[in-house]
């Protein structure tokens, strides 16, 4: 088992509201009367049945609870289990999947606000992700300076998956607030669901869509890199939270073979997309998806070709891993000490102020 | 004094029939349709092909949806000397690909055709037509080059029938489909096609493109044209999931498929977190019974281009020990612009043994040839 050095920061756990009613204290008056008057369901997505082997850890599951609904469990299971300086909630709830604008910012609004009420004032070690209606870009910019005026929000969170490739110039106002803010923008595994997860359409199983999820990351950062979001916004760090790893390298080198022969058709990506990616994008290690053989590991990490790229994460309480084998066996020490403390701390430049 | 007489093969040399390769993807066209094709096309979709195009599903009727780099997607010295289109000029393509790259085995893999189009009786008479027109101007022409049979595969029924009707014309090597297919290829609407694939003994063959409908990205459709050609190594990813999640290679463990022109260095990747999905839930698929990986390294081969091309080719080299030498199969893509050059795409140091695998033995061990 690779130990976790001290001052470790987990950047990826999944805290879920147990239920719509534990938002109504925190939605406002015309939202809150919406979901009673007409009956909202709970806005949980297709991609975690609260159930499915994958959506929670046999040891982590606390009966007919919504994963990841408790949080003295989820402090005891990972934040103490870990020994966790900083734990990174990032909310999968279903709020920008609603397709009313205005609806998904409402919900969007109360679920942030919740998250400050009932999670981070709870425990010093707990930091959070702004979740924002991401398919309406000015409400999701609004959004964002209002939760960022709380230092212990530390990044912007979108679906992989949206209405849009995420390149498009179109979500360019979420890019603008980040970065003015300084807060990385984290993609993670879901969808909106606006289009099929797969190029190909529909799948019939969950296996597939989760399989997708990795496929969908490597679609973003083409579209990242391709519609020159790194040129147009040279402070903004991008996290990929549960995008897999492994899938990494690979993919770079038919992008950056395809950039060498078609350069001609975006001209502002001026710099490799190996390169571009290695500075300004990070990766959560959980799940990693590469093979036990720490020969395997050891070479894909020679293939990954940079230090600075990966940030621990439990991916709490998601089914990646057992017991405490959050990090993938063979990694050097001095590489356990950057991916756990040294790259989150970078990463996140809000994380080494201290106590707000 | 007797005169030692050395022992040498006839014809050509030893070294040239081990460098002799296959090509297990070239893009022909006909010069002209009218010339070449409407002798296999009823009159009746003649006329409608006239008044009312080819029609599939995407925004242009002529071209494609992105905009390619290079006219044609060709490289800019493919053009026959004599005219037309590039890949339509046997003798040029004899004199500018087969004979200096000794190609002794290609397989035609024609990407025009009824494949993808919205009115299903027009795909199945044009398809007919391609695979009819293979033979008479090309295989019959060129014992080096074999024909792909191309299917209406939105329609099963009539694709099985196409399949059917050209099993028993030997230049036939392998069923042909394009991979954005209107529903995820495991899906059972295709189901009789793979059937029929199995029982002719043939390969399922499934080249990048197509249009199936749905964008690309799971996000909607990307900007550029270098998104979409990147995006076909995320197609073939989905298609092999659903394929192997499907259950299609449990129903028939003799059906070999083969991924053609998305590269195939993600193959390692996607496996490892196939079987790690799979292990989580093998209770909802249930008709896999096999670990992805396992059924990976028996029923799939893929062609190599465009070859990724990492900074440091021992990488690259490293990516294919873990697919394994006997799994893929070269191919250049002629004549299209990212084509891939044979004596610059393994390091020089790579041996023998593995290089001949690589670029003919996998080919016709697949296709159940010899070289002719």
């Amino acid at each position: 088992m690779t130990a976790l050095p001290p001052g470790a920061i987990d950047c990826d756990l999944h805290p879920a509201p147990p239920s719509v009613s534990a938002l109504l204290p925190y939605l406002e008056p015309h939202w809150a009367d919406a979901a009673g008057h007409r009956g909202l369901h709970e806005l949980e997505t297709i991609a975690w049945p609260p159930n499915a082997p994958l959506s929670c850890r046999p040891d982590w599951r606390d009966g007919a609870a919504r994963p990841g609904s408790d949080p003295a469990r989820l402090i005891g299971d990972a934040v103490d289990g870990f020994g966790t300086r900083y734990a990174i909630l990032n909310c999968l709830y279903g709020a920008p999947m609603l397709y009313s604008e205005d609806m998904a910012a409402g919900f969007a609004r109360a679920l942030n606000d919740w998250l400050r009420a009932e999670w981070l004032d709870r425990d010093p070690r707990l930091r959070a992700s702004i979740l924002v209606p991401s398919h309406a870009p000015e409400l999701a910019a609004e959004e964002i300076e209002r939760a960022a005026a709380d230092r212990r929000f530390v990044q912007v969170l979108l679906p992989v998956m949206g209405e849009t490739p995420p390149g498009r110039r179109v979500n360019w106002p979420i890019y603008a607030a980040a970065e003015r803010l300084g807060l990385p923008v984290a993609f993670h595994a879901g969808s909106a669901y606006r289009h099929p997860p797969t190029p190909v359409g529909w799948p019939s199983y969950l296996a597939e869509d989760y399989a997708a999820q990795a496929t969908a990351f490597q679609a973003a950062l083409t579209s990242l890199i391709a519609e020159g979001v790194f040129q147009n916004f040279p402070e903004l760090t991008v996290v990929f939270a549960e995008s897999g790893v492994a899938w990494l390298p690979a993919h770079l080198w038919r992008l950056t073979k395809y950039w060498r022969g078609l350069r001609m058709e975006i001209p502002w990506v001026d710099r490799s997309p190996e390169e571009i990616v290695r500075e300004r994008v990070r990766f959560t290690i959980q799940p990693f998806d590469a093979p036990e053989e720490p020969d395997a590991v050891a070479r894909l990490l020679d293939h990954l070709g940079s230090d600075d790229m990966l940030l621990f994460a439990t991916d709490y309480p998601h089914w990646q891993f057992d017991g405490m084998g959050a990090l993938p066996e063979g990694l050097p020490e001095t590489l356990v000490q950057r991916i756990a403390v040294d790259n989150p701390l970078r990463t996140y430049p809000r994380l080494g102020e201290g106590e707000p | 004094m007797t005169t030692e007489v050395l022992e040498r093969p006839s014809g050509e040399s030893a070294a040239e029939a081990a460098l002799r390769i296959a090509d297990c993807d070239i893009h022909p066209s006909p010069k002209l349709l009218e010339r070449e094709i409407y002798p296999f096309l009823e009159k009746r979709w003649q006329r409608h092909m006239e008044r009312y195009g080819a029609r599939p599903r995407q925004p242009f009727l002529n071209g494609p949806a992105y905009p390619k780099g290079q006219p044609d997607a060709a490289r800019r010295d493919a053009y026959p000397p004599a005219g037309g289109r590039p890949g339509s000029d046997l003798a040029f393509m004899r004199e500018q690909h087969l004979d200096p790259n000794n190609v002794g085995f290609g397989v035609l893999n024609p990407l025009k055709s009824g494949q993808g189009l919205q009115n299903l009786d027009f795909a199945d008479a044009y398809c007919r037509a391609i695979n009819d027109w293979q033979i008479a101007f090309w295989t019959r022409e060129e014992p080096r080059l074999k024909a792909s049979i191309v299917i209406p595969y939105e329609d099963a029924a009539a694709s099985v029938r196409e399949i059917e009707r050209c099993a028993g014309e030997e230049d036939y090597v392998q069923v042909f489909m394009l991979n954005r297919t209107a529903e995820p290829m495991g899906q059972r609407r295709y189901w009789p096609i793979y059937d029929a694939a199995a029982a002719a003994g043939l390969p399922l063959a499934v080249h990048a493109f197509g249009f199936g409908g749905a964008p690309i990205t799971g996000s909607g459709w990307p900007s550029y044209y270098i998104e979409d050609m990147t995006g076909h190594a995320q197609s073939s990813q989905a298609v092999l999931t659903s394929m192997i999640f499907e259950g299609v290679f449990d129903r028939l463990p003799g059906l070999r498929m083969v991924l053609i022109e998305s590269g195939f260095a993600w193959l390692p990747a996607l496996c490892w977190r196939l079987d790690r999905v799979w292990m989580r839930m093998r209770d909802e698929l249930h008709r896999c019974t096999r670990r992805p990986s396992e059924i990976v390294r028996e029923q799939v081969f893929l062609t190599t281009q465009p070859m990724e091309e990492p900074g440091r080719p021992r990488q690259l080299v490293e990516c294919i020990d873990w697919i394994g030498w006997d799994r893929l199969l070269f191919a250049t893509d002629y004549p299209h612009w990212d084509f891939d050059q044979p004596d610059r795409v393994l390091p020089s140091w790579v041996d023998v043994e593995k290089r001949r695998a690589f670029f003919t033995d996998n080919a016709l061990r697949v296709y159940g040839r010899q070289m002719p």
